[in-house]
């Protein structure tokens, strides 16, 4: 279960290193490149985005990340076989990240079927509140798979407890309002908000949004239990290549 | 949430976490708005001395004649202040900004309509104003570009995706997840998540009321049919709440674009090129391909040319409550030009998608049969493309001399 792989790896180390990539971009052996790096450089669970048209919860430089994947002509039926290989190939828990329309086009059930079988962990649907996910729930639920949720700092108490309620593996902390890929003050009121969300889970905490280097990882570190590297790594990779991106996640801790 | 606009399968919110609280803020501000008895006079109070309503309903003695059938009357929606149907729902959403104590507004616009009326709407109430507008139609609606500066809008274009409307949209939502304690964003079509379908037609529901009343009073009975344009549906939801409960046939014309066989168009209900799908917050018929991934449109009218479509028209269709028809870019072209000569009315290129369908049903209905049209916009706006598809020789050497003035 995600959930304990969480809190055993989380013994060894005082915070966990969770990456973002977008398949497919800018290629596939790209892609697998990237995650063979990271992975290598110690990075404790990922997030595989199936790109779509329109990523409203994006920020710049994930959103053209999708743009040029799909450009490309990535198709979901190479992501699913792409994962699957990858799955395989590493070990550490792989998570699908998407918009909603993919998964109720491609079918629940059929999509958490294919993510166990592959050997997935769970999901992050950004657009996906669990009010109009009854049907996801169903399906993730049956295939033992963990649907994240995520908190934000407008996330009310009332709202935190009830996505508790719903959420399996842990929760996806978003550090501040805004999309992927802004600036982040890690700051008091940061902390603030963290304890709120410590009080309401006990799942583990993710925090995301923003986290770029050792200073904010080491602010989260005994506030949160994985810290989530989504835009800064594409911003590497785009400016510096795969090697830079192993580089980065090594100095992060 | 408890209630989330849903009709039938169609609706729903589907919006990220962080933009929950606010979604919650303005179902709340606009329930209290419309269970407030004195909200709906000062909406129309505003309309009345700001945007001259009620509108008239426009008795078109010549194509009528020239159609040789139903009597034909036309929905005045074009002299609105700001040229189009867009202010209703703008002032509408203005006043619920009052309400809710924010202090920017920022709004998606394809044709420029919306965001000239949402410009304006923030100049009067003292907002500030940002505008997303994709490249392409920023390149084809430069007046309205030129408009919304005048009225202080900061217009912002968009480069992502396919650069029209549906790309605007999703930069109004990534502004908002960021600036929502100050701001409001001012949907401008009954698309998006709830409660924008509701409330958008809501506001846009007095054109309805006003042509049923109009209606009743001129011909002393109801029309047989009434036709409306759609892009996000929200002039042609206008019109049509008004005769909902009525025998009357709602019949709504959507974007032919070069015809529904190239699959150049942006007809989500009338062709069979769309499927459902979720997307920008909202569950509906969306022209996607078979990963779910949005497909590019295309409409000469910028206003029509999106992928989606209100989800209360996508239920009335399955109801068959609404029938739905679409009209080529030169069959638009042409009703315009029609429209021009025999009345001295220019409708929008949006609107005149409404009139292509109107035009060629007319004749076979009876001289005792009225039908009413929503011109739903004027069009001033579309000169550069207008001139451009009539090829106007004198307009292309006014801007040659123009552009000369410029380089010198
Ligand atoms: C004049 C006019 N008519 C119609 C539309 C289409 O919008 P809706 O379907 O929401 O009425 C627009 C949109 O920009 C417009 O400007």
């Amino acid at each position: 279960m995600l959930e304990s792989y969480i809190k055993t790896r989380r013994k060894e180390k005082r915070i966990l290193l969770m990456t973002h990539i977008v398949l497919g971009y800018p290629t596939f052996e790209d892609s697998a490149a990237l995650i063979d790096t990271m992975v290598n450089a110690g990075v404790d669970l990922m997030e595989l985005q199936i790109p779509f048209s329109e990523p409203i919860a994006d920020g710049p430089v994930i959103l053209h990340a999708n743009q040029k994947s799909l450009a490309t002509g990535t198709r979901i039926k190479e992501c699913m076989s792409f994962a699957r290989t990858i799955a395989r190939s590493f070990d550490i828990p792989f998570l699908f990240m998407s918009y909603y329309n993919i998964l109720f086009t491609y079918g629940l059930d059929q999509f958490a079927a294919k993510m166990a079988d592959y050997g997935l962990k769970g999901a992050i649907v950004p657009d996906l509140p669990p009010e109009e996910g009854k049907d996801y729930l169903i399906a993730m639920n049956k295939y033992r798979l963990a649907p994240i949720y995520i908190f934000s700092p407008t996330t009310p108490e009332n709202r935190m407890t009830y996505l508790h309620s719903v959420a399996k593996g842990f929760i996806y902390c978003v550090a501040r309002k805004g999309v992927t890929g802004e600036e982040t003050t890690f700051s008091n009121e940061l902390r603030d908000y963290l304890e709120r969300c410590r009080r309401a889970t006990d799942l583990p905490l993710a925090v995301g949004f923003g986290v770029k280097n050792k200073a904010d990882i080491d602010f989260l570190i005994d506030k949160a239990d994985i810290a989530v590297i989504g835009s800064e790594t594409i911003r590497i990779l785009d400016e510096e290549g795969v090697d830079a991106v192993g580089d980065f996640i090594k100095g992060l801790r | 949430m408890n209630n989330r606009g849903y009709y039938d399968r169609f609706g729903g919110a589907f919006i990220p976490e962080i933009l929950v609280a606010t979604f919650d803020e303005l179902v709340t501000s606009f329930t209290e708005a419309k269970n407030d008895p004195g909200f709906w006079q000062s909406y129309q109070d505003i309309l009345a001395s700001y945007s001259c309503r009620p509108t008239p309903l426009t008795y078109a003695e010549n194509l009528t004649r020239y159609c040789g059938g139903a009597r034909v009357y036309i929905k005045r929606e074009d002299l609105n202040h700001t040229g189009a149907h867009k202010v209703n729902n703008v002032m509408g959403q203005g006043l619920l900004v009052k309400r809710m104590g924010k202090t920017r507004v920022i709004a998606e616009t394809g044709a420029g309509q919306h965001g000239v009326a949402t410009a304006t709407m923030a100049a009067k109430f003292g907002f500030t104003c940002t505008i997303y507008m994709g490249e392409v139609d920023v390149q084809r609606q430069r007046p309205n570009v030129f408009w919304m500066e005048r009225l202080g809008a900061e217009v912002i274009p968009v480069r992502d995706g396919t650069r029209i409307l549906k790309d605007a949209i999703n930069e109004a939502f990534r502004d908002w997840v960021r600036n929502m304690d100050t701001t409001h964003y001012v949907l401008g079509t009954a698309c998006g998540p709830h409660p924008f379908p509701e409330m958008v037609s809501y506001f846009q529901s007095i054109i309805g009321k006003e042509a049923r009343d109009q209606i009743l009073k001129i011909e002393g009975k109801l029309p047989r049919r009434v036709y409306a344009c759609v892009g996000g549906g929200s002039n042609a939801l206008g019109i049509f709440s008004g005769f909902m409960d009525d025998a009357v046939e709602l019949v709504g014309v959507e974007a032919g674009g070069k015809g529904l066989e190239t699959g150049r168009h942006a007809s989500r209900l009338c062709s069979t090129d769309g499927s459902v799908g979720v997307a920008q917050g909202y569950k509906t018929y969306f022209l996607q391909d078979d990963d779910g991934q949005m497909k590019e449109t295309h409409s000469v009218a910028a206003g029509l040319d999106y992928v989606g479509v209100s989800p209360i028209l996508a239920h009335l269709k399955e109801t068959g409550r609404v029938r739905f028809e679409s009209a080529t870019d030169r069959e638009v072209i042409d009703a315009l030009s029609l429209t021009i000569q025999k009345e001295g009315l220019i409708p929008a290129l949006e609107s005149a998608h409404a009139f292509v369908q109107a035009l060629k049903e007319a004749p076979a209905l009876s001289p005792t049969d009225a039908i009413i049209i929503n011109q739903s916009g004027r069009g001033d706006k579309d000169i550069f493309t207008v001139a451009d598809a009539f090829k106007d020789p004198k307009w292309q050497e006014f801007i040659k001399k123009k552009a000369e003035e410029y380089h010198a």
